[in-house]
């Protein structure tokens, strides 16, 4: 949180409603055949329905309705079994049509929540909808006068997730985005890369005074198109509001476009401004249709959902609330984790906690450290899993785990092997500790007087000193009642 | 004249029969009728593009595939005319409006498509109301059609330049489209066959669009059988477009030869009231008498909500039109106006201003002003469920009889210019409006002259889908009043 906000927020409740555009991951545009794909050379993916041409009709993809369909069963939502397709109208060179083939007051999906973590605890942020439409192409300002439009983009399905005006920091903001960006790679429905325009977001901001039920007057950022300026622009946005407001002002209804180089937002269009849509049903396109079998086949094909995951962490493996996060932020460590539990054979869930300290400690350290992806991580599930059960089964130390680990990862070999070949196993023969003890108390009888005169911490030196005699591999808790009883003799 | 082939004159299902039996050339057909149209459309102006080349290759094409023995399609070199709301490859399509001058469409649409690969041969395109806007061709870039009987008088519109075109001998069959009567008056008004078939029976995919729940393709022709013939070959599933309608094309030409006893003819008191010219009501009750002489019964009956057709049309037409138009805007295609350097919304401004007609900005205004937020349940919303009413009004009748029978217009054509507002042109739709509105199928049908000698023309509307039914009543209007028609020509 930016100095800025923080003594702000003690006088002003913020509320916040997201609207996302994702894009969807079909081969072919919302309402033609045409391709989609990043970066081919402009103008090279279109066709007569794309470029608007006289006589050209859409028609819709079904690809794209099953992917937002699986978003909107997903996210809980009341799937609309007829919705409808509607003419959103607004003159721009990037809008062949003069119109935008959207979803009105009959969408797809209506209600749900996206599920997130913040601020420690586990939140829901309830929908508006959810619902299907067709990108806009873009333009491009050249030099002078010359202004340029590539179609390629326009006509790519989108789904727009509204939410309600429900989130209440810049920070809860960030989070809802990063979960529905995890929610929809999970799902398989987009990309989702920002960079690429591929999930874009405009926040509907507004403040009101702590305890107040009602809502203030809001403003439109658009525009924020990284993750990054997500929680800046609606930091900058909260400050710029409370600004006007503890100066007695009040703030205008507008649509403010956020500039993410300058790190401030310009009014672009005020209420008075605002564009009348003209909404009404496209008749060229008959009511969109979900029967009970396209409905059971997306609910039948649903993967394990991330909050469902973090869920299952925290109950399953006692995995804290703060780990489950991090490891179901990236899906590749929260598979490493499951597969590391599933090859831990009897320990199974009881090891999860383990594996996962291991796994977000040292080798998740060792991995950035050296800039591997977790899948190409030479220590895999089982061979973790197996140094996990290692010192589960008292067979070495944590501390030998650790160098342990760090051969195996330097080495591809497995923890059982490197034990055994090192001769790393932890010496839990009573007698060698016995006289490994007996050697070091008669070796120190200062020490060995000060504690039976009641220096009892003196206990942790003779303890060290006979693992570092053993080399380590002493059983720690053997040493340690060991020394407690011949100290006392 | 004199050397004309009388092949002309001929139906287009004679023609494609003379052709493959080798009677006729494609070329020699082809080259007729452009010789017709150089002598003769100057004084109607029914062409707006003859594309005189393409049409001699592909006569050409046609005739040496006959020659090596390849089986030839059912419109086998019948030379056609299009509506120039039908966008062809390579041709240009300007919908007679200024706002598409010079814009050359890069595809076909599904019925020219269908066409062409039946064996019909593109003449040109045909002059229209600006984006089917009109019912007279007076609203046209390139001014008015005239009225081939009587060239001080209009065609009827908007598809007048197909009617026009296709009664005077200037092409063998055309397609016109059909929103609110615009395929079924013209053809009225020139003395020809007109059908609109069943909505969704035939894709708009490659029709410029006017209002998109209305717009229908269909044949202009000189016989009901031509009629039967080039609907069989347009209609039909087109997954190109996702209202046409999955439905086993319909076997029309089989219904020629089916006779009308015991069919069951209504007869809307609605339709037959009102200021009504004498001179049509008496030439529908001719037809009607006609279809009772072969054996059918009348019912009367009441399609109450009729009036109500004409002031629905008017909100849903115009804010269909009013979205469907947006397109225009000087970006992509068509004319520019504003200059270099003008910005964004002034190069809107200009360009809108110069490239649309008169008749296509009131549409559009009236359009806006409709879909405005705040006023949609008001005007679009309930316009929509008036139309629910007139298709109820319908499916009731359609208990009670068969096939309905009415006057297509409340008179003949007019002459030019004699329309004293938009209001009194719209009147002149009445009759035709409802079968849109209700997704109906419609035809018009030759029943007899004025003393003046202007044709005459009898509406049928059946079922959903029963274009069969239109035929088979149309055949048999045809045939009775054919030896009174059968004589007179249009003068060019």
């Amino acid at each position: 949180m930016s100095d800025a906000v923080a003594p702000v927020l003690r006088r002003w409740e913020p509320v916040i409603g997201l609207e996302v555009h994702v894009q969807l991951a079909t081969r072919s545009k919302a309402f033609s055949g045409s391709g989609v794909e990043f970066g081919a050379p402009p103008n090279s993916l279109t066709d007569p329905t794309v470029l608007g041409l006289p006589g050209a009709l859409p028609v819709y993809n079904a690809a794209a309705l099953a992917l937002a369909l699986r978003l909107g069963l997903a996210a809980g939502c009341t799937i609309r079994r007829r919705s409808r397709f509607a003419r959103k109208h607004y003159f721009y060179p990037d809008l062949p049509k003069g119109y935008q083939i959207s979803q009105y007051d009959e969408p797809l999906c209506e209600g749900g929540a996206i599920e997130l973590v913040c601020g420690g605890e586990r939140r829901r942020v309830p929908l508006t909808r959810i619902h299907l439409e067709e990108d806009a192409g873009k333009n491009v300002h050249g030099a002078g006068a010359t202004s340029l439009v590539d179609l390629n983009r326009a006509g790519v399905p989108l789904v727009e997730v509204v939410s309600e005006p429900a989130i209440t920091s810049a920070e809860e903001a960030a989070e809802y985005m990063r979960a529905l960006h995890l929610l929809v790679r999970t799902l398989g429905i987009s990309e989702a890369d920002m960079e690429k325009g591929q999930m874009r977001c405009d926040a509907n901001v507004s403040l009101r005074p702590r305890g107040a039920t009602t809502l203030g007057t809001r403003a439109e950022l658009k525009n924020i198109n990284s993750f990054r300026f997500v929680q800046k622009a609606i930091e900058h946005e909260i400050a710029r509001q409370a600004r006007i407001l503890d100066g007695g002002g009040a703030v205008v209804q507008e649509t403010r476009l956020w500039d993410g180089a300058a790190g401030t937002s310009q009014s672009l269009r005020g209420k008075e401004e605002a564009l009348d849509y003209r909404y009404f049903p496209d008749p060229d396109l008959p009511p969109l249709v979900v029967d009970d079998a396209t409905l059971d086949a997306a609910r039948a094909a649903l993967p394990e959902l991330p909050m469902t995951r973090l869920d299952r962490f925290v109950a399953t493996y006692g995995v804290s609330l703060d780990d489950a996060r991090t490891l179901v932020g990236d899906p590749a460590l929260a598979d490493f984790l499951d597969a590391a539990v599933a090859a831990s054979g009897a320990a199974g869930a009881r090891a999860g906690k383990a594996i996962a300290n291991w796994l977000l400690g040292d080798l998740l350290g060792m991995l950035n450290r050296d800039g591997r992806e977790v899948a190409a991580s030479p220590v895999g599930p089982a061979a973790l899993a197996a140094l996990v059960a290692l010192v589960d089964g008292d067979v070495i130390s944590g501390k030998i785990a650790k160098d342990v680990l760090a051969r195996a990862y330097a080495t591809g070999d497995a923890p059982d092997a490197i034990v055994e070949r090192e001769g790393l196993r932890q010496i839990t023969d009573t007698s060698a500790i016995e006289a490994i003890a007996r050697e070091l108390i008669a070796a120190n009888p200062k020490q060995a007087e000060q504690y039976r005169a009641g220096k009892t911490n003196l206990l942790g030196f003779f303890v060290g000193q006979l693992m570092k005699a053993s080399g380590g591999k002493a059983n720690p808790k053997l040493a340690s009642d060991l020394l407690t009883r011949l100290l006392s003799e | 004249m004199a050397d004309d082939p009388e092949i002309v004159w001929a139906s287009a299902a004679a023609q494609a029969r003379a052709v493959r039996a080798g009677e006729v050339t494609a070329r020699a057909l082809v080259d007729a009728y452009l010789a017709r149209i150089a002598a003769h459309d100057g004084a109607i102006g029914a062409y707006l593009h003859v594309d005189a080349d393409g049409a001699r290759a592909r006569a050409d094409e046609l005739d040496a595939a006959r020659d090596r023995g390849e089986p030839l399609g059912p419109l086998a070199g019948v030379p056609v005319a299009l509506k120039d709301v039908l966008v062809t490859a390579g041709l240009p399509t300007t919908a007679s409006s200024k706002i598409l001058a010079g814009w050359i469409p890069p595809y076909d649409g599904t019925a020219v498509a269908r066409l062409k690969a039946a064996g019909a041969i593109v003449l040109g395109k045909t002059s229209c109301d600006e984006f089917a806007m009109g019912s007279a061709n007076e609203h046209a870039a390139a001014g008015p059609v005239k009225n081939p009987w009587d060239v001080t008088r209009v065609p009827g519109g908007s598809s007048g330049g197909s009617a026009a075109a296709t009664a005077a001998a200037l092409c063998g069959a055309s397609l016109g489209t059909d929103t609110g009567g615009s395929i079924r008056q013209p053809a009225a008004f020139c003395g020809v066959v007109g059908l609109k078939p069943t909505y969704g029976r035939v894709s708009r995919y490659g029709v410029i669009a006017y209002a998109s729940s209305l717009d229908q393709v269909g044949p202009i022709t000189r016989t009901v059988e031509d009629a039967a013939l080039i609907t069989e070959v347009i209609a039909g599933l087109d997954p190109r477009d996702a209202t046409s309608i999955d439905a086993p094309a319909p076997a029309l030409t089989r219904a020629l030869g089916e006779r009308v006893r015991g069919l069951r003819v209504g007869l809307p008191a609605e339709y037959f009231a009102g200021e009504l010219d004498p001179e049509v009501r008496a030439a529908v009750d001719g037809a009607v008498e006609l279809l009772r002489d072969a054996g059918a019964e009348t019912v009367e009956l009441s399609l109450p909500h009729t009036r109500y057709a004409m002031p629905a049309y008017y909100v849903i037409a115009p804010a269909e039109a009013s979205s469907n138009l947006a397109r225009y805007d000087g970006v992509r295609f068509g004319a520019r106006a504003g200059g270099r350097g003008a910005g964004l919304l002034e190069m809107y401004r200009a360009t809108r201003a110069a490239g649309f007609g008169a008749e296509a900005k009131r549409r559009i205004m009236l359009g806006t002003f409709a879909l405005r937020s705040g006023y949609y349940d008001a005007y679009y919303k309930k316009a929509q469920q008036v139309r629910t009413l007139i298709a109820r009004d319908f499916a009731e009748a359609f208990a009670r009889c068969d096939v309905i029978a009415s006057p297509v217009a409340p008179g003949p054509a007019w002459p030019i210019g004699a329309m004293a507002s938009p209001v009194d042109e719209y009147l002149a739709d009445v009759f035709t409006l409802a079968c849109n509105l209700a997704g109906l199928p419609g035809m018009s049908v030759p029943c007899g002259f004025t003393r003046a000698g202007l044709p005459l023309g009898v509406q049928l509307i059946g079922k959903a889908l029963d274009e069969a039914t239109l035929i088979r009543a149309g055949r048999a209007i045809e045939r009775g009043a054919a030896p009174a028609l059968a004589e007179r020509r249009p003068r060019p």
